[in-house]
């Protein structure tokens, strides 16, 4: 009983992490989706540990909180959240863990757009009213500008919660600043070689709002601004319509929605289904979209081969 | 007059698809819904519609948002809830509604699980609530056979079925064939079930069968004529539903599975054994 005694001390010391090493730890920090995860760890690099909610290719509009996610929000310093309305599930699950941590919206300063009118009015009716903000498309990560600000605002948030490695996230951020600028070139230049007439696709959700305004290229979607709601007989219509009078040029289906709907429009026009667009989430690590970057470059590279293809 | 009722359908070939399938579901469905009501169980038919659940979300999980693997799946879990009850039933002292109500929740808690294994990847609402807009011609050949295998095997079997339903000890007395017909009526109640679960999603399915059912015993107390009667209003309400959720810009299921509804109330107070009717000669005893 004595050895049992003593062992399960050693064992406690062993778990128990002494105080002295409390500032040496990294910085905890909860990221809701996997899009904000990368862009945590770019910012942060070694010095920060990035839990991330809803993990590749899952969906956040819809996502249910686990037990663990209300562990891991508990012990954070830091919780990065999209905002916008984006993630329906953050404040119950805050409220839930009883957290200290700021709660930090990383689309502060961006300039919301309205959501696309069209599959908007069917969804609501839709229960779920808080995950729509008064008709605001969350997406704001879908335009590179946007994204350089959520990364400013994810270095402040750091530098807030841990002083000493401030300037680190400092450095990060601006090198990060500096590929996304890049991206960003990447992108229009991509888009200003398809010529603009063409520069209409439909996929199966609206997530893409910030990208059309950004850079110029016209989303259609039987689906509205969430995933949540049901496409009806007249969406669908519409959309067949748009390409048989050549005004959409491209389909795609996305890496979380149901491609169902998409493929019937392809079967009924002709059009084939032009890849994966990865709209909320990253792929896998191994996947095309692992990084934002990655996703973004993906993305734009799947659009511009299938409309020139077409 | 044509852009209103035939329009849609010759313009869009999905709508054709949507219309094709809700007819051929209205076949199926409505006589099925006729013998679980007559059964008394109208609400079984809703647990056995979540009890497919886990099936289709495993073939999910195995092989994506095929319709071949959910269909097995469905089926299997479907069956195995089915014969589960009837089995527990028949073996032991409790009902089959008790042992109906354990098995389903069994298996929707294990649909569920199943489901949110996959982190939420496309959402479970999408694999619960199919659509009929992106019906394609696989689904609508499921639909087809379960539909015209249904119709065949109650043909086969109708008067065992009108028996057992209205006196199965009788059946019993004079033939071996009830526990049969009891299996075999419950394989149909899964099959019709499961080939309106891609059209409509399991939820709503269940509506295409035990709506126009309900509606129609308001009219006549004929076995044959109800069923049939039972298949016009599903029909009907197909036809209502696509062009009302074309016209008015909304959600196809639940537009049909409401029209469905509508038909029940006009039933349930203009029938001939409904609230008015029944009201109007309180002095003629019902006849059963």
């Amino acid at each position: 009983m004595k050895r049992f005694g003593l062992l399960v001390f050693a064992i406690m010391a062993l778990l128990v992490p002494l105080p002295t090493h409390a500032t040496a730890q990294p910085l905890k920090v909860v990221a809701s989706f996997s899009i904000l995860g990368d862009l945590a760890k770019a910012v942060g690099g070694d010095k920060v540990e990035v839990v991330t909610l809803v993990g590749p290719n899952g969906d956040a509009h819809v996502y249910e909180p686990k037990p663990a996610d209300a562990a891991s929000v508990s012990v954070a310093g830091v919780v990065l959240v999209n905002g916008l309305g984006f993630e329906g599930f953050i404040e119950r699950l805050a409220k839930a863990s009883s957290t200290n941590a700021a709660i930090v919206e990383v689309s502060k300063g961006v300039k919301p757009i309205e959501a696309a009118e069209e599959g908007h009015e069917a969804e609501a009716g839709a229960a779920d009213t808080e995950q729509h903000h008064g008709g605001i498309d969350p997406h704001a990560f879908q335009s590179v500008p946007n994204v350089r600000l959520y990364v400013k605002n994810i270095a402040e948030a750091f530098c807030a919660a841990d002083t000493t490695d401030c300037d680190r996230f400092k450095a990060n951020a601006a090198a990060y600043d500096a590929k996304l600028a890049k991206l960003d070139a990447d992108i229009r230049a991509a888009v200003a070689s398809i010529p603009a007439e063409k520069r209409t696709i439909i996929t199966s959700h609206d997530a893409f709002g910030y990208f059309a305004n950004e850079y110029g290229v016209k989303f259609l979607a039987p689906e509205g601004i969430s995933t949540d709601s049901e496409a009806s007989a007249s969406d669908v219509a519409k959309l067949i319509d748009q390409v048989r009078a050549d005004k959409a040029s491209a389909l795609f289906v996305e890496n979380i929605s149901d491609p169902r709907l998409v493929n019937q429009i392809s079967a009924e026009t002709g059009i084939k289904v032009g890849g994966a667009l990865y709209s909320d989430a990253l792929s896998a690590a191994d996947g095309p979209a692992g990084t934002y970057i990655e996703m973004m470059q993906h993305n734009v590279e799947t659009i511009k081969g299938a409309i020139l293809g077409s | 007059m044509y852009e209103l009722l035939i329009g849609p359908f010759v313009d869009y070939g999905f709508m054709q698809k949507a219309l094709l399938g809700t007819l051929m579901l209205a076949v199926g469905a409505g006589p099925v819904g006729v013998f679980l009501m007559l059964r008394r169980m109208s609400l079984a038919g809703d647990a056995m519609a979540h009890a497919i659940l886990p099936g289709a979300a495993a073939g999910y999980l195995l092989f994506g948002l095929a319709i071949i693997p959910m269909t097995i799946g469905g089926l299997i879990a479907g069956l195995a809830v089915a014969l589960g009850a009837g089995a527990v039933s028949r073996y032991t002292i409790q009902n089959e509604d008790a042992s109906m109500a354990a098995f389903y929740l069994i298996s929707l808690a294990a649909g569920v699980l199943l489901v949110s294994l996959r982190g939420s990847s496309v959402d479970l609402m999408h694999v619960l609530f199919g659509t009929v807009l992106a019906l394609d011609t696989q689904t609508l050949w499921l639909i087809g056979t379960i539909s015209a295998l249904t119709l065949v095997v109650l043909a086969i079997f109708w008067r065992g079925l009108v028996a057992e339903c209205l006196d199965p000890l009788y059946l019993r007395s004079v033939s071996g064939i009830g526990g049969l017909v009891h299996l075999l009526f419950l394989v149909l109640v899964v099959l019709n079930l499961v080939s309106g679960f891609q059209a409509l999603g399991t939820l709503l399915s269940v509506g295409l069968m035990m709506l126009p059912a309900l509606a129609a015993r308001f009219w006549t107390s004929r076995v044959e004529t109800m069923s049939l009667l039972a298949v016009a209003i599903g029909m009907v309400s197909g036809v209502a539903g696509l062009l009302i959720s074309y016209h008015l810009e909304l959600p196809s299921g639940p537009s049909i599975i409401l029209v469905a509804g509508l038909a029940y109330l006009v039933s349930l107070i203009a029938g001939r054994r409904g609230i008015v009717q029944s009201r109007l000669r309180p002095h003629r005893h019902r006849v059963a």
